[in-house]
């Protein structure tokens, strides 16, 4: 806007505003605020709080939600969507149980949870890339079939009786307090980051959530780069339903229902627009520890995991009126 | 006349839907008979109320997820009150179901036409609030048949000519939304805003306003949706009608209505809820196991969403040629 307007000086300024008023400025910056009053919040709320293991606890309500967030934010910042998470893990949470009845090991477990994930996002990809439908319907319809296959293989039985080895990806402990869980979650948090925030496929991904057709003419490929974003994500959400069947120990076809809505409020509590274009990873993150920290410790208040979604629903609405509103009135 | 019915997309999901009758029927004959369709069109009503509602949402490139939400507390508020004032009329209490799901839409349009939110992720959140909610007023305790007034209860199944009263209402309601999207400025508003937006503008149109109006006349059916199920399954509880938002959206998308806006018909809407709602009776006469018909919806939408891709399928997509041929 200022751009457009005669300039008054004779030179132009570099850049509008300094590195730190930019930084105060930043959704990045206002979520850590919005995280540290939560975490002291907390610590004031509950005494148990600050105990390390009780806090290592409270790193299982979002690890496992936040992998599927950081692939989802790649593919919500490239313009698609995928709604079908939460069904992919119940179909691959159900392959790895149906598996275990063959006296598949820990490695085999694994790989068939990778590999349905992958394939799963290779089918909403190739209806997306390929018959150029549109991904909101494409992911409801998927979300409904994986799910529903799920349904038809168990019925209202559960698979469990998984071996400890597999167990330990979900429950076990790498040093101290530290589960394998967290350190995963950190490990992709560095990956994604530096992938959208330091590579060429990164810049690909903005270009064409901001512009598909000028992406497409700047020698872009388009529909592969979404295809394997959709990819990612199938294959990060199989890596969640590894971790979190280890972590309960048993398949049902309910398991993870209505993850998507959490892992979509997560990415966009981060930051990231959902009319695609912008977005970051570490928002992604921050939006993760926020979300965690106001379900546990709300648990710890013994406040119902139904009360909890009514915070969660207000902060997506709030956290993205709020700004708007402000910026309304002071622009009368 | 006849000829643009025949290629239209409606013509194509009627053959579907009486295709799928009668294969129904000429397996497990019976089905087909007027008492048991009009059985499956009485169960379907809700799904087809709610999807003319979602149709004028999506006509106008939003959507609203809270629908269900929307249903299962103003359901919850009636059951509370006929449970603790059981002399009020029920007259009344549907006129504050409708209000209360009006409120709720409006809601949701403020959001998205005063801070130009993006409607998903609006009623999303309010996907959350609105069941949280229930819990709060309910303390996550059933209102069970036997709180209910008789009154409160009777009137869906009460029988009028034939017909449950809960089928007369989806056939006013259907009815209603044929005058209103083909014969109102304000339902051709809502056509136009989804089809060009800006030149809808130059119209005159307020866009906002229609999406504000789209949202409001939904949430308003939810709520007297609300009332309905409740009272026909005589139970309320936080869960009530739990997913039911995407089973909505699927009527719609097999419906023909285009996800993008400005494409549809109150024709599509209806058939696309009656296809599924067939499938959903269909299923256990067939002696099919329910937790199949999860899987089947999926399909259905997908297959539909591609079908009308094929069908509306414009030329010139291509920007680049593939290397190839190059």
């Amino acid at each position: 806007m200022s751009l457009l307007d005669p300039p008054r000086s004779r030179s132009l300024p570099d850049r509008l505003t300094g590195p730190a008023a930019r930084l105060s400025r930043s959704w990045e910056v206002l979520l850590l605020g919005i995280a540290v009053l939560i975490f002291v919040a907390n610590t004031q709320a509950s005494p148990y709080f600050l105990d390390p293991w009780n806090l290592s606890d409270a790193t299982f309500n979002f690890t496992e939600k936040a992998m599927i967030a950081f692939a989802m934010a790649l593919l919500i910042i490239a313009g698609e969507i995928d709604l079908s998470v939460a069904g992919i893990i119940a179909l691959a949470s159900t392959a790895m149980g149906w598996a275990l009845q063959f006296g598949l090991g820990t490695p085999g477990l694994v790989m068939i949870g990778l590999a349905v994930g992958l394939a799963c996002g290779a089918v909403n990809g190739a209806l997306v890339t390929r018959l150029g439908l549109p991904s909101i319907v494409v992911t409801i319809g998927t979300m409904s079939l994986f799910r529903g296959i799920s349904y038809i293989v168990l019925g209202d039985q559960a698979f469990n009786g998984y071996p400890d080895s597999f167990a330990w990806l979900g429950r076990g402990y790498v040093v101290w307090v530290i589960s394998f869980e967290l350190v995963l979650f950190a490990l992709f948090a560095l990956i994604y980051g530096i992938v959208l925030h330091r590579t060429n496929f990164g810049r690909h991904v903005v270009t064409i959530g901001n512009n598909p057709t000028a992406a497409r003419f700047a020698g872009i490929r388009v529909e592969r780069v979404k295809m394997v974003l959709f990819l990612l994500t199938g294959l990060m959400s199989g890596i969640a339903a590894v971790c979190l069947t280890a972590r309960l120990g048993s398949t049902r076809p309910s398991i993870a229902s209505a993850w998507e809505l959490e892992v979509v409020t997560m990415v966009v509590l981060g930051g990231v627009s959902i009319l695609g274009g912008s977005g970051s990873i570490p928002g992604v993150v921050l939006a993760a520890l926020v979300m965690g920290m106001v379900t546990f410790g709300l648990g710890l208040l013994n406040v119902p995991g139904i009360v909890m979604s009514i915070f969660i629903g207000a902060l997506l609405i709030g956290v993205i009126a709020i700004p708007r509103l402000v910026a309304r009135i002071r622009g009368r | 006349m006849i000829r643009s019915f025949v290629r239209s997309r409606e013509a194509i999901l009627l053959g579907a839907l009486i295709a799928l009758v009668l294969l129904v029927e000429s397996r497990f004959s019976g089905f087909a008979s007027p008492g048991n369709l009009a059985a499956v069109f009485n169960d379907t009503a809700i799904l087809i109320m709610l999807a003319l509602g979602q149709m004028l949402v999506i006509l106008t490139r939003c959507i609203d997820l809270s629908l269900a939400s929307n249903l299962a507390l103003t359901g919850m508020v009636t059951a509370m009150l006929n449970a603790a004032v059981p002399g009020l009329p029920v007259v009344a209490l549907i006129a504050l179901a409708v209000t209360l799901g009006v409120v709720m839409g409006m809601v949701n349009g403020l959001l998205v036409w005063k801070l130009d939110i993006p409607p998903i992720v609006v009623t999303l959140g309010t996907l959350t609030i609105y069941r949280g909610l229930i819990f709060l007023i309910s303390d996550g305790a059933w209102v069970n048949s036997h709180e209910m007034s008789a009154a409160y209860k009777a009137l869906p199944r009460a029988e009028l000519i034939g017909l449950p009263v809960l089928s007369w209402i989806a056939l006013a309601v259907i009815a209603g939304f044929a005058v209103l999207v083909n014969r109102s400025a304000l339902g051709r508003a809502f056509l136009a805003v989804g089809g060009n937006p800006h030149a809808a503008v130059y119209t005159g149109i307020d866009v906002g306003r229609t999406r504000f109006a789209a949202f409001a006349i939904a949430g308003g059916l939810a709520g007297l949706c609300g009332y309905l199920w409740v009272s026909r399954y005589a139970v309320a509880y936080v869960d009530v009608a739990g997913g039911f938002e995407l089973d909505v959206v699927a009527a719609c998308v097999i419906g023909g209505i285009s996800i993008a806006g400005g494409l549809g018909t109150v024709g599509g809407a209806v058939l696309g809820a009656l296809f599924l709602g067939t499938i959903k009776n269909a299923l256990p006469v067939a002696g099919i196991s329910p937790f199949w018909q999860l899987a089947i919806s999926g399909a259905a939408i997908i297959i539909a969403v591609a079908f009308n891709a094929r069908s509306s399928a414009k030329a010139g997509r291509l920007i680049l040629r593939p290397e190839s041929t190059a």
